[in-house]
């Protein structure tokens, strides 16, 4: 039987661009050019080895978000993913962790599931949260936080180097995966896939096709509100010198001025 | 007084520094009440009753270090039941680990709970707890509020002083039963990192990083011996680490450690919005880079446009020998 990996990944607004809040003070993704989260790549390239280790494997790549999404789950599908599964619905502007996680676990299950993969946090909201939430709500192990992953007669292994400790983890499948940057390096797509990702299926399902209502997602429906949001102000230019011969000797004197010596 | 949970991260019994700012945050909300678990989790009574807990639940299973997260969500959430069940609960706070942040997440869902992560400051309001959050790699503050339920809420270390308050700190057993999923993630090996007996990364007053500049593991040592003249933990950027030339436990940014230090010290980092990530909230920052040019000398305090080499080692001994 073929094994299942669903594939979440996230459209975030470029962060070496000039990222801000909109005035209802959810992200502006109008100003800013998206892609798809560069930690999600890795999540993509661990499926996608994952996929090639199995007998017989599909990958979906899955992502909940405005239109423009769609780029980065063509990013995904040029890197090898099979098909993908696009939750679009303009009652979804502004929904939060626990309503995004709800529209998620309701598509996962929905496309049918052996493995989910998520990449650590997104490079926008970074909660690093969600991979947690989706076993939670679909009621399967969690296998998170990854820096080495395998999966073998139904059965995931990984390493997940913590705080404190360095953890070998094991969980039978269904279960929820993710996978940090130290993971492996994620592949280029090639030019041949980039053309076969252009002819690879794109379902779109909106909250109906989910059963869920309006008001469990979106700004109203969502569990946290933003009050403000405001720019860090600017630092104040600090003093630089150009060391010649004596720059170790000013750093010291400047700490010594701050009481850190 | 509305009573706050605080989640103990402890290591044997011994409480770590971002729980006792915890303490500091949640007694402007309510009277804490500390939830410890697993191996010495009574011996963290003490420390905790010195710094407000009015009481300390605790709980010891085997559950709780051979699997992964959910035998203590758990616990978590016994310990909300109980408490709100008894009187009123105002919020639950949770160290932000990785590890934190996962129990925060997943207790939240379960008792329908809005989530808020790595909040730097929070102070009481009028519809519940505000959090203070930096968003964008630290380039916006924002204040948010949780609007459902009861508010589970994460803070990152160096966001409160550490205060003493003396409390009751009266210690109770908390009754756990495991659900089906606690023992889903089996932990088959655990390797403890090794100490270097400098400060943890995320805890300490002063953070020396070395970057791709340091040009080798065994250039290291210059970073290491800066670190050490000032009590400082050691970091490194994504490149050095990529490299090989430091731990990956030692990395600050968006994917390493986020650190807000008094003092961050950069070395031969040039300032990519992916470290900067980890380090923009530090108080002071200084940088020591050969390229005038590099975008990390638009955050600092101090900067030295010249050769690590030469500056840091200089530096060094200046700093031992006013250390006297
Ligand atoms: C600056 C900022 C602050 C925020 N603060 C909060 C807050 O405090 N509380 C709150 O409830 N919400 C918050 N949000 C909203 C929250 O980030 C989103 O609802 C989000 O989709 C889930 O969190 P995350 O992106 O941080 O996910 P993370 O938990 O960081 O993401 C982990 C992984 O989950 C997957 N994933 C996440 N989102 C999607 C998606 N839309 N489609 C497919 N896969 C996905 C990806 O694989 C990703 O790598 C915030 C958003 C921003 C931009
Ligand atoms: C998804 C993602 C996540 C990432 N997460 C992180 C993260 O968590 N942390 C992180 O750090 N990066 C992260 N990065 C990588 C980041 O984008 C940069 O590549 C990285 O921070 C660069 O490291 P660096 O500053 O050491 O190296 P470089 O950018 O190569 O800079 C080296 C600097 O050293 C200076 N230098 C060289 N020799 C000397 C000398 N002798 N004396 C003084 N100065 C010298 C140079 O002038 C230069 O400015 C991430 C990237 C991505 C895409």
């Amino acid at each position: 039987m073929s094994l299942r990996i669903v594939v979440c990944v996230k459209y975030v607004p470029d962060a070496t661009g000039d990222r801000k809040f909109a005035d209802d003070l959810t992200v502006d993704r109008d100003d800013v050019d998206g892609l798809l989260s560069e930690l999600d790549e890795y999540a993509v390239e661990q499926a996608l080895q994952i996929a090639e280790e199995a007998d017989d494997a599909e990958v979906t790549v899955l992502t909940v978000g405005p239109e423009d999404a769609k780029d980065a789950l063509r990013k995904a599908l040029s890197m090898g993913a099979d098909k993908a599964v696009h939750v679009e619905d303009d009652d979804l502007h502004g929904t939060d962790v626990m309503g995004t996680s709800l529209v998620l676990a309701k598509a996962i299950e929905k496309t049918g599931y052996d493995i989910v993969i998520a990449g650590m946090a997104s490079t926008d909201g970074t909660m690093g949260v969600l991979p947690a939430i989706l076993a939670e709500r679909l009621g399967v192990p969690q296998v998170t936080l990854l820096s080495e992953v395998s999966v073998e007669d139904g059965v995931v292994k990984g390493r997940r180097d913590g705080d404190t400790a360095s953890e070998q983890l094991e969980a039978s499948l269904p279960a929820v995966v993710s996978v940090t940057d130290q993971s492996g390096e994620a592949r280029y797509p090639s030019f041949k896939g980039i053309m076969a990702a252009k002819k690879k299926p794109v379902e779109s399902l909106e909250l109906d096709d989910l059963d869920i209502d309006a008001d469990e997602v979106g700004l109203a429906g969502a569990w946290t509100a933003v009050d403000s949001a405001a720019e860090r102000p600017a630092r104040t230019a600090g003093t630089i010198v150009k060391d010649e011969g004596e720059g170790g000797k000013q750093l010291a004197e400047f700490l010594a001025g701050q009481k850190f010596i | 007084m509305a009573e706050i949970l605080v989640y103990v991260d402890h290591v044997d019994g011994a409480v770590r520094k971002p729980t006792l700012e915890l303490l500091t945050l949640a007694r402007r909300i309510g009277d804490p009440v500390a939830v410890a678990l697993g191996n010495g989790a009574a011996d963290t009574a003490a420390v905790l009753a010195e710094h407000g807990a009015v009481k300390v639940l605790t709980a010891d299973a085997p559950e709780f270090t051979e699997y992964l997260v959910v035998p203590k969500v758990d616990a978590l959430q016994a310990a909300h039941d109980s408490v709100s069940a008894a009187g009123s609960l105002a919020a639950v706070l949770v160290p932000s680990s990785a590890e934190g942040k996962e129990i925060a997440a997943r207790l939240a869902v379960r008792i329908g709970s809005g989530l808020i992560t790595d909040a730097v400051d929070l102070e009481a309001g009028d519809e519940g707890p505000v959090a203070t959050q930096s968003a964008f790699a630290a380039s916006f503050t924002t204040k948010s509020r949780v609007s459902k339920g009861t508010p589970v809420i994460t803070v990152k270390p160096n966001s409160a002083p550490v205060e003493a308050a003396p409390a009751a700190g009266a210690v109770e057993a908390l009754a756990v039963s495991f659900g089906a999923l606690a023992t889903g993630t089996k932990v088959t090996a655990r390797t403890p990192r090794e100490s270097t007996g400098r400060p943890e990364l995320t805890e300490a007053a002063i953070v020396v990083s070395g970057g791709r500049g340091v040009n080798g593991a065994e250039n290291f040592g210059i970073i290491e011996a800066l670190a050490d003249s000032l009590g400082a933990a050691v970091g490194a950027s994504r490149a050095a680490v990529d490299a090989g030339w430091y731990p990956h436990s030692n990395q600050v940014g968006q994917t390493g450690k986020s650190v807000s230090p008094q003092l961050y010290i950069a070395s031969g980092i040039s300032g990519a919005i992916q470290h900067r990530a980890g380090m923009q909230t530090s108080k002071t920052i200084v940088a020591i880079n050969k390229d005038a040019e590099a975008p990390i000398f638009d955050l600092v305090d101090y900067g030295v446009v010249g050769d690590l080499f030469d500056v840091v080692p200089q530096l060094t001994e200046e700093v031992k020998s006013r250390k006297g």
